[in-house]
């Protein structure tokens, strides 16, 4: 399967010059970029880890793309995200998020049901790469 | 506008004696009444009747949505009747429209009940629509002051703590409504819903219309649809979510509707506006305290909001449903099957969305409005639209909207998962194009094709859908551009 959270899932993974090209887009809007990661990505998994924290002040496109190829170095078999953060009042939240890595092999998701009265059923979404260890699921 | 017969002001005397006198000297026309910040502004469009002075027309208005009654009573003299009048302050023919007037009325915030939608209505359109003297009249914009919507709890959720729960950021979301509108069993809805989610869509949606038939009781919809929302979130590692379509005849079955849709795990309930202004304020009450999303369609809106001359513009509807609380509303698509002119549309956008709007002639904002941090309203965009048309799409509605191809998903020729791909491709594709800071609107046809060659169901849908545009003229229309802009 393919993980199709994050703006740009549907299209082929971006290349490094349109990853520069989002970025640069972030900065002239004044949104401030981050680096996440995380080789647990169930769709409520609000946490993935930070790569430090966000880049409020490093204000070019080539320095983020160094970090985020740092991130890629350090975890080679994560997912990772670029998101960018805008602190407007009535926004204060993220305004683009995609992912720029993702492992080689994605093995998906399992639905579990538990049944209930009524035909009703409780649904939980397993990940089967997280029932490894963290770090050694990808 | 200067009043036809200016005369002085009424003495106490002349002003309640028994008998009949004029809406105007009756104090329901104050040419120089300055507004104040806490009242409560209308605006009318009047067309009065042949030989009716357009000011008293006016006054009448002022007169019937708040204290006034045909004759005059002594009992006003009991009230602090001068300050519990409307006043209409300001009248001025619409450009280009002969024999229509714009009236502007001022309100005092006293003369509302906080936080009742059905209390502001039953002043302001309660009876005055009806009212002999005038041929027509329409509701065109109001102004709310910030002490009045504070009394409002407003949408329950928000454009961005949707996105948050949804984990969804920096492009429009994809919805589709389930077709045949009516008639499926609830195992084969369910099947359309899979398909859709597990394609690329973020949402799918019931229908206005779908409540509980023969064909298909609510119970069952209810538990097959989150099978398809369940499966599809495992299929995608995306969240996502199906509007359950709550509206019952009755408060008792809409509550218990959307506790079933929640103990199932649905992020998002819906109701249709026909439900009513009471029903919809209880059911946003309910979704605060629930944490869930509220969907409202605006079913029966274009009984009242099409024709220009006479009902109520769709940009008050708009403020309305903001301040009563929903999370959802459905403003138009611009380019689809459904009426809307560009800059109109825009205004019904702007309305639900932003934090503060200026006065905007040309998209209808009449008034300057400060929401007061009030949340925002996310707008549906649906009927008629299509892949080809994201470029447009994008440019016209920005990306904080709901983009809801309904046949555009199910009419695919490779089937409803396909059809959704290729609309979540497209979109990808453009907003990626907008944002590297390419010319969509020049380009987009372009751009979905190169797009198109890695995605064969996008391919597919440009080819079936390429020429379908919908070129109608708009009947409702800014007064203030001198041509109605066209659908490109």
């Amino acid at each position: 399967m393919r993980l199709t959270q994050g703006t740009f899932s549907f299209l082929p993974d971006l290349t490094d010059e349109q990853i520069t090209a989002q970025i640069e887009y972030c900065l002239k809007q004044g949104w401030a970029v981050s680096i996440e990661y995380t080789d647990d990505p169930h769709p409520r998994n609000t946490y993935w880890e930070m790569f430090g924290i966000p880049m409020f002040d490093l204000r070019d496109a080539a320095g983020i793309l160094k970090e985020i190829n740092a991130c890629r170095a350090t975890f080679p078999r994560h997912y990772i995200k670029v998101n960018a953060f805008d602190a407007t009042r009535g926004v204060e939240s993220l305004r683009l998020s995609f992912i720029v890595q993702r492992p080689e092999n994605e093995p998906g998701f399992g639905l579990v049901r538990e049944e209930g009265p009524g035909r009703q059923v409780r649904y939980t979404v397993r990940s089967y790469a997280t029932e490894r260890p963290e770090g050694e699921r990808y | 506008m200067k009043q036809t017969g200016t005369r002085a002001p009424l003495s106490t005397e002349e002003r309640y004696k028994a008998g009949v006198l004029k809406y105007a000297d009756m104090g329901y026309w104050d040419g120089d009444y300055e507004p104040k910040d806490t009242d409560i502004l209308a605006l009318f469009r009047i067309t009065p009747q042949e030989n009716v002075d357009p000011i008293e027309a006016a006054a009448a208005v002022a007169g019937e949505s708040s204290t006034a009654t045909w004759t005059v009573v002594w009992t006003d003299r009991l009230t602090a009747c001068e300050r519990y009048r409307a006043k209409a302050y300001r009248v001025e023919p619409v450009p280009g429209s002969p024999g229509q007037y714009f009236a502007y009325i001022a309100y005092d915030l006293d003369l509302f009940e906080p936080g009742s939608i059905a209390n502001l209505t039953a002043s302001i359109i309660g009876n005055v629509f009806g009212f002999k003297p005038l041929k027509a009249l329409r509701l065109e914009d109001m102004r709310f002051p910030v002490a009045y919507v504070k009394t409002f709890q407003g949408p329950p959720t928000g454009i961005v703590v949707e996105r948050e729960r949804l984990d969804k950021f920096g492009r429009p979301l994809l919805g589709a409504t389930v077709k045949p509108k009516l008639g499926l069993s609830g195992r084969n809805y369910g099947r359309v819903v899979y398909e859709a989610l597990r394609g690329g869509l973020d949402f799918t949606k019931d229908d206005e219309n779908i409540n509980s038939q023969p064909f298909m009781h609510w119970r069952d919809r209810f538990l097959y649809c989150m099978e398809a929302v369940n499966r599809a979130q495992a299929a995608t590692g995306e969240i996502k979510g199906h509007y359950l379509n709550v509206t019952a005849a009755t408060m008792e079955e809409m509550y218990e509707r959307a506790e079933f849709a929640k103990e199932l795990g649905s992020v998002i309930v819906m109701i249709d506006l026909v439900i009513g202004y009471t029903a919809i304020q209880s059911m946003s009450k309910w979704a605060r305290k629930n944490d869930m999303l509220l969907h409202l369609h605006r079913a029966g809106h274009g009984t009242y909001t099409r024709q220009k001359t006479h009902g109520i513009s769709f940009r008050v509807i708009a403020k309305w449903m903001r301040l009563a609380g929903v999370d959802h509303l459905h403003a138009g698509t611009v380019v689809g099957k459904l009426e809307g002119d560009p800059n109109t549309v825009q205004g019904y956008y702007n309305v639900l969305r932003e934090p503060h709007n200026a006065v905007d002639l040309p998209r209808g904002i009449f008034f300057e409005q400060d929401w007061g941090g009030l949340r925002n309203v996310m707008p549906v965009a649906s009927g008629g639209i299509h892949a080809g048309q994201m470029h447009q799409l994008l440019t016209y509605l920005g990306e904080d909207c709901v983009l809801q191809f309904g046949g555009g998903t199910i009419g695919h020729p490779d089937g409803i998962a396909a059809g959704a791909t290729a609309n979540r491709v497209a979109l990808e594709a453009m907003v990626l194009a907008r944002n590297e800071g390419r010319d969509i609107w020049n380009e987009g046809p372009d751009i979905l094709a190169k797009a198109a060659r890695t995605c064969p169901p996008l391919q597919a849908a440009l080819d079936t859908w390429r020429d379908v545009t919908f070129d109608y003229a708009s009947t409702d229309t800014p007064d203030f551009v001198p041509t109605p802009t066209e659908a490109a």
